[in-house]
């Protein structure tokens, strides 16, 4: 039966109806997703490891790397933690479980989800099923290729400043970072906790709302997590009547953004305005000339102190040395990448004394700005839009040279995460045969508009999210 | 010269909550090694602190016992630094909004009240233990390697910063003493120094008696007692005024005291200035205490030792209040007063003879101390000592030792007078020439003839009469 | 905003990062651009602006003073790199 089954196609909610209905089994959707994985992974490496054994009573879901899974090695794409097995599991993996979802892997990860195109995983990059050449973003790319490549039919990502958002865009399926505070981070191996979030990657927004629905809530182990306010919803109407778009002047006016993407995104726009949306635009010019650099200082300062746990003590790579400090000293700058090692780098000074108020206390207090301006915008729109890459999957080792040129790619996925607000991609088009997506952000716990956008232009754009060259 | 020390004192207080800090873990003594210990407690990657609601109350309660005003908005911070007894390369503290800040504590002295400034009192986790393994000199320096336990690790601690309010060893003595009951009274801790859930650590300066100015302080650690507290002030003033008498300067430094020698060895210095990064903790949430709890916290404090002391020694003198209250004796001691005991005869009891025998004051029935404590001087002294040992049993009767006459019959005890003079001639000779300390001596040895059935009064009076009047 | 070696220095040593000399000399060059870019947040006077250290206007979460179960020893020492008698082992912190 399943050879029935076609994983490039499936979604997750076609998936569930299979199972529920007993044409296909749990073991054996789970079975041939393993199948497609020994077909094609091995170009794309998606995936740090998979699991052979279907564990639950419904379909098969990846695990980015960062989420801690009892009994199933988890390294965040890091040397550093190489060989570490979890003793406990973290929230979203037990709801999952919870839910009969069985684990297909772990998928691979920029090394503590630091970048952006999965090139900085210590166990090598992922590369984007459209154009193997191409990276799939990051730091989610290898959920992100796994989805699209049919590898797996959803999985779960993390988000700090684009994660989720921006590898979907460039693989071409759907990705929510949820409004902070909804998804539990315990068991999430920390990068900066006030900006970490745990989002679904699927290939429709329905299925994405439905694995939002299956993690989403308060979580007793995460003291920065709520109650949703109101129920997810999933969405099936087709029009938009009522509903109003922003879309900020500033992020339209950035000359990094392709021309090639800005034409797919405008299209995309003109279609929102004749399913009966009303398009508008913004301003959020604070949020895009300093929300970067924000982002760069807070990220960093809270991951120099995330990651000084990573010490060779009680788990992972610990180094010979004849002192304490000598062992901890070898273990850290031999377990840690460049990446890593740059922003704590970067953190540890931007914390260290007669730094802090011109650094990080500054960027706290632009977080509020931005903050404000968002909250500011939702008073006129129930949405806003923007392209969520200026770019198309670029070649691997374009970026690789600079860093400066890689924090660029998050350029308008940044903004709404230091506010701590959803934001959806959606997939909009292609250019140069590569997908563009689409970023709606909404207002705190506003993922419901959010899906019904989303839904809405998903079903009138119609595309064929297939990667061309694996289609039948 | 006269030299005033300025002292202040930094104190840590390990609660005793059920459970940790940040985690579920219980928190006790006696557990094998690493078995109260969860991924929380060990800094396993993407554990999470959730604070205990049990410690915040108590450091409030805490707080208003100290006259602190209640913050009503406090933060947890990271401070950041390596060391194994540390599994997140953090310790979670509340850092520039502590719960408790501008306190004032009265410290009850001989000559009056003594104000003692509380800068802050705020809550922290402890760090776990590391035992160091093997080397000759069983000192860190020398160990071969070191074991980590992580039990101890994350347990709520409450520091509190005392102002430089404090002039002298005995004054920090006096003072410690008083908070030290304080905490025991509210419940909080057992804060006790050779367990390690109290510990302090002093700030000493010296400055020109009458000057207000600060001198270089120095710190000193790892005192374990009240008393070794005090030597510790003490050795540090007395040398610190050596530095300057002798045309030095005072370094800012931090010894460690040695009890055995009562000497101060510097700790070595550290390889980089302390730079520990702290930042708003983001894994935690603001601590805004209502108004209506803080009331109704400040509404159930008990009576606090420091005026329990000052009410007490308008009947007793200071000395006697002091040692009652601080000892956790003067309900008892109240009680007993109302049941009809003398109120000096019944500190005396209490504070010495009670105390003495281990008895648990919260056990003993005051009424019938109180018969115990009327006829001390008329029953036998072995009648009283055993009344004492049992004075906490449940349901005991004074009568039965009451009833026990001690021999008060001259007749009685005249012969055993004489032959103890007779048998000590020299003792006799040397109160007959002024020592008249000795008449304890000839008491005790009566005493001690008589099996303690004596009354002690009687062959007082019986003794002095024989060694003044048979010259 | 440039960073000096030595100031990159310094910060390794807090960090406790073993960088050898040619991740002194590239970090050196490579965090004085990233501080030269992020450095543009002090062009703004904030004197009057609060900080946001959480997007969640919460406060106020604890949980009950109960215990939960502790780890097994077995899974405390799982992934430990050297341990001795149910404890961690480490070289001399001296």
């Amino acid at each position: 039966m399943s050879a029935a089954v076609d994983t490039l196609r499936l979604t997750a909610e076609d998936a569930l109806g299979l199972v529920e209905r007993r044409e296909v089994s749990p073991a054996e959707l789970h079975g041939a997703y393993l199948e497609a994985i020994g077909e094609r992974d091995g170009e794309l490496h998606c995936y740090l490891r998979t699991v052979a054994e279907a564990e639950g009573t419904s379909i098969p879901i990846a695990l980015k790397d960062v989420i801690s899974t009892r009994g199933v090695e988890t390294t965040a794409g890091s040397r550093i933690l190489s060989g570490y097995v979890p003793v406990f599991d973290s929230t979203v993996a037990a709801r999952c479980k919870a839910a009969g979802l069985t684990l297909l892997g772990k998928t691979n990860t920029d090394e503590f989800a630091m970048g952006s195109s999965t090139e900085n995983s210590a166990f090598g990059p992922s590369r984007n099923p459209w154009d193997p050449s191409r990276v799939p973003g990051g730091s989610g790319g290898g959920t992100a290729a796994a989805v699209s490549a049919g590898l797996a039919p959803w999985g779960l990502g993390s988000d700090t400043g684009g994660s989720i958002k921006q590898p979907s865009a460039l693989c071409g399926n759907v990705g929510l970072r949820p409004t902070y505070g909804t998804v539990s981070r315990y068991g999430i191996v920390a990068f900066a906790s006030s900006l970490d979030q745990v989002g679904p990657v699927a290939k429709t927004v329905r299925d994405v709302a439905l694995l939002y629905r299956i993690i989403a809530g308060r979580d007793a182990a995460d003291s920065t997590t709520v109650e949703l306010p109101s129920a997810v919803e999933l969405p099936s109407a087709e029009r938009l009547e009522g509903l109003r778009v922003g879309v900020p002047r500033q992020a339209m006016a950035l000359e990094a953004i392709e021309p090639g993407v800005r034409a797919a995104f405008e299209a995309a726009l003109e279609l929102v305005e004749e399913l009966g949306a009303e398009v508008g635009e913004c301003d959020l010019p604070l949020s895009f000339d300093y929300g970067l650099p924000c982002y760069y200082l807070i990220a960093p300062a809270e991951a120099s102190s995330n990651l000084a746990r990573y010490d060779g003590v009680r788990y992972g790579r610990r180094s010979e040395g004849e002192s304490y400090r000598e062992m901890v000293e070898g273990s850290r700058d031999e377990g840690f990448g460049d990446e890593p090692k740059r922003r704590i780098m970067l953190g540890t000074y931007a914390l260290s004394a007669g730094y802090y108020d011109a650094y990080y206390g500054q960027a706290q207090k632009v977080r509020t700005l931005i903050v404000r301006e968002h909250a500011s915008a939702f008073e006129k729109f129930d949405v806003l839009a923007t392209p969520t890459s200026p770019t198309v999957a670029f070649p691997l080792g374009d970026r690789t040279a600079d860093p400066l040129a890689m924090y660029a790619c998050d350029l308008l996925t940044i903004p709404s995460c230091v506010a701590g607000l959803p934001g959806l991609n959606v997939p909009c088009g292609f250019s140069e045969g590569l997908p563009v997506g689409l970023q709606l952000i909404g207002p705190q716990f506003g993922e419901n508009a959010l899906f019904r956008a989303g839904h809405a232009l998903e079903r009138a754009l119609g595309l064929d999210l297939v990667p061309a060259r694996l289609r039948a | 010269m006269t030299w005033e020390p300025v002292i202040g004192l930094e104190i840590h207080v390990q609660l005793k909550t059920r459970t940790k800090m940040f985690c579920r873990c219980p928190v006790g003594f006696g557990a094998a090694e690493n078995t109260q210990t969860c991924p929380v407690c060990l800094g396993f990657p993407g554990a999470l602190p959730v604070p205990n609601s049990t410690a915040i109350e108590w450091v409030v309660r805490l707080g208003l016992a100290l006259g602190c005003e209640i913050a009503p908005r406090a933060v947890f911070a990271r401070k950041n630094y390596f060391y194994p007894d540390l599994p997140k390369g953090y310790q979670i503290s509340q850092y520039d909004l502590p719960s408790c800040i501008n306190g004032r504590v009265l410290v009850p002295l001989p000559n009056g009240d003594h104000a003692v400034g509380i800068v802050r009192a705020h809550l922290e986790e402890d760090a776990a233990k590391n035992v160091h393994v093997g080397g000759r000199t069983g000192r860190i320096g020398g160990a071969d390697y070191t074991l980590v336990d992580y039990n101890r690790g994350g347990t709520p601690l409450v520091e509190i910063v005392t102002a430089p309010d404090i002039h002298s060893a005995e004054e920090a003595k006096r003072f410690l003493q008083l908070l030290r009951q304080t905490i025991v009274e509210l419940g909080i801790s057992d804060a006790e120094m050779e367990k390690g859930t109290l510990r302090v650590d002093a700030n000493v300066s010296v400055r020109p008696e009458g000057s207000d100015e600060l001198r270089t302080r120095c710190e000193i650690k790892n005192m374990n007692s009240f008393t070794h507290i005090a030597r510790g002030i003490e050795a540090e003033v007395e040398r610190q005024v050596a530095v300057w008498e002798s045309g030095g300067e005072v370094e800012q430094h931090t010894y460690d005291f040695d009890v055995a020698t009562g000497t101060l060895t510097p700790r070595r210095a550290k390889e980089e200035a302390d730079d520990y990064r702290y930042f708003p903790e983001p894994d935690l949430l603001p601590v805004e205490p209502s108004a209506a709890l803080v009331e109704q916290l400040r509404a159930g404090l008990p009576e606090l030792p420091a005026e329990r002391i000052r009410r007490v020694g308008e009947t007793l003198d200071h000395e006697r209040a002091l040692v009652l209250v601080t000892g956790g004796l003067d309900a008892l001691w109240r009680d007993t007063v109302a049941a009809g005991a003398e109120a000096v005869a019944a500190s005396n009891v209490i504070a010495n003879q009670l105390v003495g025998a281990g008895v648990d004051p919260g056990g003993v029935d005051p009424a019938e101390l109180a018969k115990l404590v009327e006829a001390r001087e008329r029953i036998p002294r072995q009648a009283f000592d055993e009344a004492i040992a049992r004075v906490a049993e449940p349901g005991f009767s004074a009568a039965p030792y009451l009833a026990r006459e001690a021999v008060s019959d001259a007749a009685a005890l005249e012969p055993i007078v004489d032959a103890i003079l007779a048998a000590n001639p020299a003792q006799v000779e040397q109160y007959r020439g002024g020592k008249e300390g000795l008449l304890g001596f000839f008491v005790g040895k009566v005493m001690k003839e008589t099996k303690g059935q004596a009354d002690a009064r009687a062959v007082n009076e019986l003794v002095r009469t024989k060694l003044n009047v048979d010259v | 905003m440039a960073i000096t070696a030595e100031q990159v220095l310094h910060v390794a040593r807090l960090a406790r990062l073993d960088l050898t000399d040619d991740e002194v000399e590239r970090l050196t060059g490579e965090l004085g651009a990233i501080l030269d870019a992020v450095s543009k947040v002090s062009e703004l006077d904030l004197s009057d602006v609060p900080p946001t250290s959480h997007p969640l206007d919460l406060v106020n979460v604890w949980a009950d003073d109960a215990p939960h179960d502790s780890l097994p020893l077995e899974d405390v020492l799982r992934n430990a790199p050297a341990s001795e008698r149910g404890l961690f082992r480490v070289p001399p912190t001296g």
